[in-house]
This record gives C-alpha cells, structure tokens and sequence, in this order.
C-alpha cells in the first residue's frame, strides 16, 4: 500500500513510548477539571455564536409569560402585591422557568451525543468525569445566562418595576447559574437512566410542569392550598425563586437570600455527585 | 499465531464480557506489537465493538485483563485514556462547531498543553489535509472529509495507539481508500499503533499487517492475511471466515436491530 502522496505527514517520527507516564495526566485533578470544564464551556458559547438565531427563538417563551399572562393576570386581587407591578413579581419566575427548561433539556443532548458517539469519544479522553458534566451544565449556563441578560433589557425597555442594583443583578445571574447548572445536572442524571430521546421528552415535561407550577414562579406561596406548599417547600425552583425575587425586586419568600443560596448550591451539589457517577451508565 | 515478542501496544488476555445472561465476548486473547496495523474482523455481534470499549475503558471486563500502551485498562484507566486515541463507529466530531473548533476542543480535552496546541493542530491539519475546510461547520463536510477530521482530532494528543470502531462504514470507495491510505501514512510516519475493527474483509486483507477474527463473542482465528489464507487453503478472508465458522459471512451478518440502525445512522449522516 502506497501512503497518500499529498499527506506528507510532519508528525513525530519518534515512535509513541509505552508505559510512559503521559503528559496529559501530569497536572492535578482539580486544573485538569478547571480546563476540561472551560473547554466544554468555550465550545457551547461557538455553538451559541454560530446559532444565534437559537437563543433568540428560546426568548419568545418568557416573553410571553411576562407580556400576555402577566399583564392578564396584574388586575387579579389575590395577585396584587401592593404597589409592585405583577409583571415584575413574575419576572425573577419565567427568567428561572425559561433556564430551567434550557436545562432540563440538555440531557437530551447527553441522548443524542451517545447516539452519535460523542459522549464515547469524551468518555475515552483523560477529561475528569466530573469535568464532562460540569463542562455541559457550564454550557446550559452559557445560554441561560444569554437569554436573561435579554429578559433583563426587555424589563429595562418596558419600564417593568424592577430594583436595578448592581449588587442585585450580578446576585440575580449568579442564583441563576447555580440553578441552571443544578437542573442541568439533574436532566442528566435523568438521560443517563431514560436513554431514549422520545421517553425523556414524555419524562422532562412530567418533571417541569410540576417544577414550575409548584413553586413560586408565577404567586406567592402564601395563596396555595395548604399541601402544595408543603411541595413547594420542597421544590428548589422555589427557592431559586425566591433568591431571584429578593435580589431583582425586593420581595420574596423569607427574605434570607443566603439562604436561597444555601439551598441551591447544595442541590447542585447532589445533582452533580449523582450525575457524575450516572454519566459513563449513559452509553451502556 | 504469532505473538509479537517485544512489549506489545496492546495485550489481551482471557477477556470476557457478560451482559447479564450474554456473553459478548468469551475468552479472548491476543497481542498487538508497537507500530502495527492489527485488524479486528468479524460480522456484526461478533463483540467487535466491546472488545474496543474494554479496551479504551469504557466498560470493564467481567474476567481477563488487558494492558493498553503498557496501563492496565482497569487499574490505570486514566493512563489508558490518555494514551490514546478512540474514533467511534458513528461520528463523533461536533457537527455545529467549524473542523478548527473541533480541533481545538479536543486538543484541550485529551490535555494537549496550551502552548503545543497549535503546532500541533497545525501538524494534524497538514496530516489529514484539512487545510480547505477548517472554516466550515463540520455538518456541512462530506463523509471522507468527516473522517479525516476525526482521524486529526485523535492525533492531537500524540496517541501511542488509536482505536478505531469501523472507520469506513457509509464511506463510498474513493474515501474508504483515502482512510485507510492516510491511516497507513500515520503509522508509517508517526509510528501509531492502530487497531481497527471492520467486517469488510477486502479492507482488512489489503490494509492490515495482522488481523483477528471474531465471531460470536470468540476469537476464531488470528495471524498475518497471507497466513490465513495459506492455512485455510483460501483465496479470500471471506473464505477463511466460512472455513473456521462454518458460516458464509452474509449469513453470519443478520446483527442485531441496533446494530443495524446503528450503521444505517452513520451512513445517513455521512451521506
């Protein structure tokens, strides 16, 4: 067999070693994870970049909760908040409701990345696992990041009340990342489990609905009967809410925003420890 | 059957994978010397495709052991995994990233440092010549093309030994060639061991210095083509297949739905 003409390779002539202890693997395990996650991470914002159009089309939805439910509902008295806008109330809610679903659907790309050997290829590198699943919540991130930096220059345009700090904004998309990557790390533990990408369209939206209804994205807990509180209490969407709520507009839940914090962050926690483990499961 | 006798790349011993009540691989063993073309042959369950997943630690063997570039596949998996490099049956590359992203992405997750990692994307690229389409969305390249790009982003890391799981598959014969001719320039010039599956016996016969047959989860035969064909008194691979099976290779190819799917799925996207 002749080698191609034109290849005229320039790689090493020296042959690979054998049990050589190999470079990639030389650093620690935490800047190896800090690397592998920024290059899961950059390769999500080229995506993004070369599809913006993407981000665009996911920002309608939140748009529409915030401009046709919220302006329907703002005269509703069990709804009225004193002075505050209930356009305003609901904003810290579709913003956490609009990421979680970037999130949540993510595990469908974990789907697809098997069935096309991606996840394979990933798993077969010197990547930390736990880098894969935080390079892909990173890249939920990312785009749920975009968008409520679209949502928060609608809020500004239309005049919506809301308390623009800068304390309070970069608190705002800090509470969402950690909520974003906590679902995000949830929707692939759940892919891992489902492996079919009809079964865990049918299975995400059993998981959102609930999620998002059951919390207090859209009212106050305070108008729920008395066990769908005890739901909501138990629901992390809740207390991202909350946070969001605090921090963009004044009001929310308890009013502790660590608090909030506390909550998410040990959600994502959990989420990432079960994800990572569940990962590799993800191509049998 | 010939083992190699210097430290072989890669060594298989005893290998067995059970799923539950199937044993997708039974006792397998075999050896492949630094710097060869070994082929894994067999038609589709031959368990061709786990063999490699133990192999580049994907899954772990129910019994046996294998030592990949010197690492045990179990208890230095990290090693393994950075030793080599893996190109799945189906396409791996990201089709919504340019072939230069994708390149970039993978020389930074298989731990390329930052300061090599553009002389070495550069040497990939002179490599597999890709120089034309680096700008382009790798959905947007042809099938051949695809494979080349994939083939540079498992050289990034310098592999000491490079898998690859039915690389030609949904390929027409022009870039089936051009596969196989720029995987024999890299072993040639870089010195990679390369261990390929495939169930297109021509291939084999032509491409690979050594070659093991697979069927049913068991090695049925294993040595240099001229070899076999020599001690099976045949004139094709397809021949000693039927000689050591008792099976004609079309009869043994009735594989699984997924496998099917599997291989439609990849011929589909590669066009």
């Amino acid at each position: 067999m002749s080698a191609p003409s034109a290849a005229s390779p320039t790689v090493s002539a020296e042959r690979p070693g054998l049990g050589r202890r190999p470079q990639a693997i030389s650093t620690r395990a935490s800047t190896r994870i800090a690397a592998g996650t920024a290059a899961m991470a950059q390769a999500e914002m080229r995506k993004l970049r070369h599809d913006h159009i993407d981000i665009i089309t996911r920002s309608v939805q939140p748009l529409l909760w915030l401009f046709i439910f919220g302006t329907a509902m703002r005269n509703v008295h069990a709804l009225t908040l004193g002075a505050l806008d209930y356009r305003a109330y609901i904003a810290p809610g579709v913003m956490a409701q609009a990421a979680m679903f970037i999130a949540i659907f993510f595990g469908l790309a974990v789907i697809w990345e098997r069935d096309v050997g991606q996840l394979q290829r990933l798993l077969a590198t010197p990547l930390p696992r736990s880098s894969i699943v935080l390079g892909k919540a990173a890249g939920a991130c990312v785009r749920a990041l975009v968008q409520a930096l679209l949502l928060l220059s609608v809020l500004a345009a239309a005049g919506i009340g809301v308390r623009w700090t800068l304390v309070g904004v970069v608190g705002t998309l800090a509470m969402l990342m950690l909520g974003t990557a906590a679902f995000a790390c949830m929707s692939m533990l759940l892919a891992a489990a489902v492996k079919e990408r009809e079964r865990f369209m049918g299975i995400g939206q059993l998981i959102m609905m609930p999620l998002f209804f059951a919390s207090s994205a859209l009212y106050p807990l305070s108008v729920m009967p008395g066990w769908l509180r005890v739901v909501a209490h138990a629901n992390p969407l809740t207390y991202e809410v909350q946070g969001l709520r605090q921090m963009l507009v004044g009001v929310g839940g308890a009013g502790v925003v660590w608090l909030d914090f506390l909550v998410v962050a040990g959600f994502f926690a959990l989420m990432l420890v079960a994800a990572t483990r569940a990962y590799p499961k993800a191509i049998l | 059957m010939s083992v190699p006798a210097s430290q072989p790349a890669v060594l298989v011993e005893d290998l067995v994978v059970r799923f539950d009540e199937l044993e997708a691989v039974g006792g397998v063993s075999f050896a492949v010397a630094a710097g060869e073309v070994f082929g894994l042959l067999g038609p589709n369950g031959a368990g061709k495709t786990t063999m490699i997943r133990v192999l580049t630690t994907l899954l772990e063997p129910t019994a046996g052991h294998a030592v990949v570039a010197g690492f045990d596949v179990q208890g230095e998996s990290l090693a393994v995994r950075a030793s080599i490099g893996y190109i799945p049956q189906a396409i791996s590359v990201d089709g919504a990233l340019t072939a230069y992203e994708n390149l970039d992405f993978y020389g930074r997750v298989t731990g390329v440092p930052r300061r090599e990692r553009r002389e070495r994307i550069e040497e990939a690229i002179e490599t597999m010549e890709l120089a034309p389409m680096l700008g382009r969305l790798a959905r947007t390249l042809s099938g051949g093309m695809l494979r080349r790009l994939e083939i540079a982003t498992a050289l990034l890391n310098r592999p000491a030994v490079l898998f690859l799981d039915e690389p030609t598959v949904g390929l027409d014969p022009t870039a089936r060639r051009m596969v196989w001719e720029h995987l024999e320039a890299l072993r040639e010039h870089a010195g990679t061991t390369i261990l390929v599956t495939t169930h297109v016996m021509e291939e084999a016969e032509r491409y690979c210095e050594r070659l093991a047959i697979m069927d049913l989860g068991r090695l049925v035969e294993q040595g240099e083509p001229a070899e076999l064909l020599a001690r099976n008194a045949s004139e094709s691979l397809e021949e000693v297949f039927t000689a050591v099976t008792g099976r004609t290779i079309e009869e043994a190819h009735e594989g699984r739905l997924s496998d099917v799917r599997a291989q439609r799925r990849v011929a589909h996207r590669l066009g």
